[in-house]
């Protein structure tokens, strides 16, 4: 069963009817105007500020409205509804703390440059300052994490301001866009007319590189011997990767993706080093190290990725793609910088780019090291371990599903164990590192994509902490999977605790949880149990079997450590492998 | 490496909360404010903002580069890079009894600052320049007692057609 989504409407007939200068409210203005920008779903939650905009969507039907049970689910699922669809997500809250609760979504989103336009309610004009009732600076608050924000303070402005916030979101380094509307703004009328071009003098973001760049890029590559690209998050939100498989193919240079560029190329392919950093692989990591060209192409060397910047890739000449020109040289001083959108400069590029025709040597190492050092674990018959409950669902989903996490020792499981293969498939909160985000963004997923398979993978601790959603899977009949990987712990701090503060176990016991089983009955999504392989396969197979949404416990190894890891203040290629 | 002090201009859209986002993007990425003035500019709807701040060349580039990431940002320019006037205004109100003054006047006339105010008992003096002759100004009247003082900042301009 497909989640239910509304039909699209944005008909000729109905862009006439929404085009029609009337006289209405700001709130119907807003409606409108979402519609103008193709939006198809919103994710909400009403309250006294934004009433007169609910009021308006009173038996509306051109969009969907999905209430979610607090703020946070719902700017959670607009982000992984933008993550799994390209589009801009779109979130309503009211003024105080409906907009206060939006403050760790918001934040989510910044960092990993998901596009979004958040509309929050206000008081009214007239009471703004006087620390009137459910009364909060939203956009003084939001400033460092928004891209950009309006408070409006005049109707009139309402519809240009609407353009520009999508306008401002969906290009150049995608962001979210806070719109606070007082009350009485979106109460006034005023005659609805759809905006022009968006003319914003200070905002030009630079797509096209200078070809003086790319010819030097070009040349390094004939030269290196030990080149390798570094591939992001950038590649799947400019929509490059198929134009990166063609500059990996053309080039025969090995490729790594981060944890957010996952999906990016396709994890089978030989040249596939796996994912760098703090847990990424031996290869990765070594290669990255040793590496004497080093191409990233829309990833922000990230300290997770880098680990002590101070002896990054020693040996490289750097090359740093990406659309914000204030990411290159921020952390990693670069050679060749080339300021562009990625996929315009793969384009570029991939007419000229010359094959790396010295590093056959290279390629053999990689393919060497991708033998001897995989990711491994020590399996167990009496015990679940959690790698390969990942492994389990990579191998019944061919890898095709849309997989969600929060943050852990889960996340980085899945990343490792899950094979993907396809962009936009992969959804977690890289940047912010926010426990509670995966379920509601399995929930926003799922409403993108109605026809495809979404897992929700979750520990047992951030399943806690958005759980009350299980209510809007339950109504809506929303499909997701939905994984907890329970082993009754907050297992990456209990690892932090293990290796770094000496086994000293401080409040990490998470005994007192609730039965997930009954917590998913309890909403109305069916609730199942694995505490063993033999279980765990007839449930997940119970599950994919079940129309509507499904919570399964995986009861987990409870000491299961993730390797490699790499502690902070070390280099990247000193890693820590385990004893697998 | 983080002696170094850079005057900088920025163009910015007169709208509310401008002053807000320019500032808290200093004070969130660490970087240091050491005067910030802001006024109108020659184009009805911009402001321009002179930020005088230290730090290394590179902080300087991060600077610049996340300025212009301010959707209200039109144009960054650092000023120090060229030839450039700096000027300053200072209020120094004195402690200056009737047999103090013509000391104190001596002191204004040689800076070519002026006397604004007389009090019973005291002066208002104000004096226009650059940073290092304020600085130099308060020093010598610091012995007469300042009562108070107030400074605006570093406003400047690039001199005459240099680009």
């Amino acid at each position: 069963m497909s989640a239910q989504t509304p039909e699209v409407r944005s008909t000729e007939q109905l862009r006439e009817k929404w085009m029609k200068p009337e006289v209405i409210s700001g709130s119907e203005i807003l409606l409108r105007s979402l519609l103008l920008e193709g939006v198809e779903c919103v994710f909400g939650y009403p309250g006294g500020a934004v009433l007169y905009i609910y009021d308006a969507m009173y038996g509306f039907e051109d969009f969907k409205h999905v209430l979610t049970r607090h703020e946070q689910g719902a700017i959670h699922a607009a982000d992984g509804y933008a993550r799994a669809s390209g589009k801009v997500g779109v979130c309503i809250a009211t003024s105080g703390p409906g907009a206060t609760n939006l403050v760790t979504g918001i934040a989510t989103a910044y960092m990993d440059s998901v596009p979004m336009v958040v509309i929050t309610g206000n008081v009214a004009t007239s009471l703004i300052g006087t620390d009137a009732f459910q009364e909060a600076d939203i956009t003084g608050i939001t400033m460092p994490i928004t891209k950009h924000s309006y408070l409006v303070r005049d109707v009139k402005d309402l519809p240009r301001i609407i353009h520009e916030a999508f306008h401002i979101a969906s290009t150049g380094r995608k962001g979210p866009v806070l719109i606070d509307i007082p009350k009485d703004v979106s109460a006034a009328k005023e005659l609805f007319q759809p905006p022009g071009d968006v003319q914003l003098r200070g905002y030009n973001p630079r797509t096209v590189p200078n070809r003086l760049q790319l010819d030097k890029l070009c040349r390094a590559i004939g030269e290196a011997e030990r080149p390798l690209i570094l591939a992001g998050g950038g590649v799947i939100y400019s929509g490059a990767h198929e134009a990166l498989y063609e500059f990996v193919t053309r080039t025969q240079i090995p490729i790594t993706t981060t944890l957010l560029g996952l999906g990016a190329f396709p994890s089978g392919h030989e040249l596939w080093t796996g994912m760098p950093g703090m847990h990424g692989t031996y290869t990765s990591n070594h290669a990255i190290q040793q590496s004497d060209l080093l191409i990233n192409i829309g990833a922000r060397f990230d300290d997770r990725v880098t680990g002590k910047l101070d002896g990054f890739a020693p040996h490289a000449k750097i090359v740093h793609i990406d659309i914000d020109p204030a990411e290159i040289g921020k952390n990693v001083p670069t050679d060749i910088p080339v300021v562009g959108d990625v996929k315009t400069v793969l384009e570029m590029l991939n007419p000229i780019a010359p094959a790396a025709a010295k590093a056959d040597a290279w390629r053999a190492q990689i393919s060497e090291w991708k033998g001897t050092h995989p990711f491994k674990y020590q399996d167990s018959e009496e015990v679940l371990k959690p790698q390969w409950v990942i492994e389990m669902l990579n191998e019944t989903t061919n890898g095709e599903a849309i997989v969600s996490t929060d943050v852990g020792q889960h996340q980085m499981w899945a990343a490792q164990y899950y094979k993907f293969n396809q962009p936009r498939s992969w959804i977690t909160s890289g940047g912010l590192g926010t426990m509670g985000f995966g379920f509601p963004a399995a929930i926003g997923a799922q409403m993108a994509h109605p026809d495809r398979l979404v897992i929700s993978i979750n520990g047992d601790g951030g399943m806690q902490m958005c759980s009350q959603e299980l209510a809007i899977c339950a109504i809506n009949k929303i499909p997701v999977k939905i994984v907890v990987i329970n082993n009754q712990v907050l297992g990456m701090v209990r690892q932090w605790q293990e290796l770094i503060y000496d086994n000293r176990y401080s409040h990490i016991d998470l005994s007192g949880s609730p039965d997930f089983v009954k917590l998913a009955e309890a909403y109305g999504v069916k609730g199942l149990r694995a505490t063993n392989k033999e279980e765990a396969r007839k449930a997940w197979a119970e599950a994919m079997d079940t129309p509507g949404p499904v919570l399964i416990d995986f009861v987990v190894a409870k000491g299961e450590n993730v390797y490699p890891m790499v502690t902070q203040g070390s280099t990247i290629d000193q890693m820590l492998m385990g004893d697998a | 490496m983080s002696g170094f002090k850079h005057t900088i201009a920025v163009l910015v859209n007169d709208q509310p909360g401008v002053l807000q986002r320019v500032a808290g993007l200093f004070g969130r990425r660490g970087f240091n404010i050491e005067s910030i003035t802001v006024g109108q500019s020659e184009e009805v709807g911009l402001s321009r903002m002179v930020i005088v701040t230290t730090g290394s060349d590179t902080t300087l580039e991060q600077i610049e580069k996340q300025l212009y990431k301010l959707i209200d940002v039109i144009k960054v320019i650092n000023l120090s890079s060229k030839p450039m006037v700096a000027r300053e205004l200072a209020l120094i109100k004195v402690k200056a009894e009737p047999s103090a003054r013509p000391e104190i006047l001596g002191v204004v006339e040689t800076f070519r600052a002026s006397v604004v105010d007389i009090g019973a008992n005291s002066m208002m003096v104000q004096s226009v320049g650059d940073t290092g002759k304020i600085d130099a100004i308060i020093e010598l009247l610091k012995p007469y007692g300042i009562q108070e003082l107030t400074r605006t900042g570093v406003t400047a301009m690039i001199r005459g057609n240099a680009q």
